[in-house]
């Protein structure tokens, strides 16, 4: 049996728990094993049904007062005892922020850890040969697990595509589940004041990495965004240093966009800033690495010196532009 | 108060890598190595917590072969009280929860009030050694934490962590706790002369653990060179001013978009 984690808050789903189906359902077929769905919720979760309309045998919904909002404990908790009563051979998730927070807890307390952010599977003699990431996106590794099961898998987001995801008709059932002492309170989640600059509609966008060194030299940048009529954008390093404000922030943890065209300028292109950026319609790399990530996606690649670059490409597009 | 600090020494960012001749790893010979980044972060916020309580101590802790002790004394000079090091010569070679079993052992007698890691380290990226150290100690854990309410700290500790898509949420924890920050959460300082001469006299306690075996550690069997997903054309033949007339040529003709 192949466990597969729905995530949602509220009873409102979070869409890439339909790509952990795709992955789960994909798995099964290759090693001849049954999905089910496991919804942790605090009541009838009513998107249960919505769940069942999926190629799964079973939704099953992890059931306990403490589950209303998430915590790491009560989460540990409720997924040690689904997995003690049914000790399924995988546990699939999709690589969130919170199955970041709960999955490895999980997994320890189980005697195991998780083989986490995997991009790709093959299926090798009724086991799972895993690839993923590593040195941010420099080299990729096959990975294989070790002992028995249960094993604790989780996909990089857009790894599997969530319409992929087989529809059919599942059963839905109830499991109540038993979660002791919550050692932290929560508080309502929210939003931080909406971000001023939507970059999700500029058509161009000049990005800036670290390669730009300094605060100072980020006018380097506005100049070639300013020839082009785009917008200014940064990689998360940029803006931890504050030379550039958050809402210019691409990547997981800021803005996803997919312009016309996306010049990254001394960005190397670790998959935290590739996810917000792979789906632009030209992508255009100027690093001095030529061994940076960012030329796996680009269109156009220039290996050199940015300082070099920039002030020839916003003269002759002056000049192209008469 | 008390706060160990977890810092990894890694790769350098703009380290230019060579595939190790088994092709299990890379080749570390002549690699550049530096603190693993949100580590540093680990650190600059653990330092800020003690100075607003106005006393306590922070303890770095690093697992790694003695060249590791770089990263040990940089952290000293930014004012690490003292440290542990858990003498590991092939340490790239443990699984997430073999460090964090060892770690734990190590550190498990200092009974500290918190545990600071970084999110996630910038070579293997599993992201997991934090929470696996938290239960392992039997305390609970926060991850991707960027922001820490100091003046809060008493028997609880209020934090707030990162959710997806520009979402925060508070979490208020009993103490002890083991918190992974997030980078950025605040500006990182530089070691100072004073802090370089006073680090030579700060203890560092070497550890040397029987690492135990771990069965359901995974293993790598292959690394290489990420297979390319699009044909990418390359402009200037490495004189970047060549490329870059080149690209305007290209986004006129080709992309139009000039």
């Amino acid at each position: 049996m192949i466990l597969v984690f729905i995530e949602h808050k509220d009873c409102v789903l979070n869409k890439t728990s339909l790509e952990a189906i795709a992955a789960a359902q994909s798995i099964g077929k290759d090693l001849g094993l049954g999905v089910t769905a496991v919804l942790p919720c605090d009541k009838d979760c009513s998107l249960a049904q919505e769940i069942a309309g999926y190629a799964v045998e079973k939704v099953l919904i992890a059931k306990n007062e403490k589950l209303g909002t998430y915590t790491p404990d009560a989460y540990a908790d409720a997924w040690e005892h689904v997995i003690k009563a049914l000790a399924p051979k995988y546990v699939v998730m999709s690589h969130t922020y919170q199955v970041r927070d709960f999955a490895p807890k999980v997994a320890a307390r189980l005697g195991r850890e998780v083989v986490g952010d995997c991009i790709r599977y093959r299926a090798e003699g009724g086991k799972l040969v895993l690839t993923r990431r590593i040195f941010l996106g420099k080299l990729d590794a096959d990975v294989t697990l070790g002992g028995d099961a249960p094993y604790f898998v989780t996909f990089q987001s857009g790894a599997f595509r969530g319409d992929a995801a087989e529809k059919g008709s599942g059963a839905v059932e109830t499991m109540e589940v038993t979660i002791g002492d919550v050692r932290m309170t929560p508080e309502a989640p929210f939003q931080e004041a909406k971000a001023s600059v939507d970059l999700t509609r500029s058509e161009i966008i000049v990005a800036v990495g670290r390669g730009i060194k300094s605060q100072e030299n980020i006018a380097v940048a506005q100049q070639l965004a300013d020839a082009l009529g785009a917008d200014l954008a940064a990689s998360r390093p940029i803006c931890d240093s504050e030379w550039l404000p958050i809402d210019r922030q691409i990547g997981s943890s800021g803005q996803t966009v997919a312009p016309k065209l996306y010049i990254a300028l001394g960005i190397s292109g670790a998959i935290q800033h590739i996810v917000g950026m792979k789906n632009a319609g030209t992508i255009v790399a100027v690093n001095k690495d030529a061994e940076a990530p960012i030329f796996d996606i680009a269109d156009y690649g220039i290996v050199g010196d940015l300082f070099e670059a920039v002030p020839v490409l916003v003269d002759e597009i002056a000049k192209a532009k008469g | 108060m008390k706060i160990i600090v977890l810092m990894k020494q890694v790769a350098n960012k703009d380290a230019v890598l060579r595939i190790a001749g088994d092709e299990k790893w890379i080749n570390e010979a002549d690699v550049a190595w530096q603190t693993n980044e949100s580590d540093g972060y680990a650190l600059e916020e653990a330092l800020r917590t003690v100075e607003a309580k106005g006393e306590g101590e922070v303890v770095v802790c690093t697992l790694g072969p003695q060249g590791a002790k770089t990263v040990i004394k940089d952290a000293l000079a930014r004012g690490a009280n003292r440290a542990i090091h858990v003498v590991v010569d092939d340490s790239k070679s443990l699984s997430s929860y073999q460090i964090a079993k060892t770690i734990a052992d190590a550190i498990k007698e200092e009974n500290a009030d918190l545990v600071f890691t970084g999110l996630q380290s910038d070579d293997a990226s599993f992201g997991q050694t934090g929470v696996i150290l938290a239960e392992l100690l039997g305390i609970p854990h926060a991850t991707i934490v960027i922001e820490v309410d100091r003046a809060s700290l008493g028997d609880t500790l209020r934090v707030k962590r990162e959710l997806e898509s520009g979402w925060y949420q508070w979490f208020t924890y009993k103490l002890p706790a083991l918190l992974t920050i997030q980078s950025g959460i605040s500006q990182i300082r530089y070691a100072s002369l004073k802090g370089i001469m006073a680090a030579k006299s700060k203890e560092i306690r070497e550890v040397t653990p029987a690492v135990e075996e771990f069965a359901s550690a995974s293993a790598i069997q292959k690394v290489y060179m990420p297979l390319k997903t699009k044909q990418t054309q390359i402009l200037g033949n490495g004189d970047a001013k060549a490329g870059a007339v080149e690209l305007v040529e290209k986004l006129r003709s080709e992309v139009r978009i000039i």
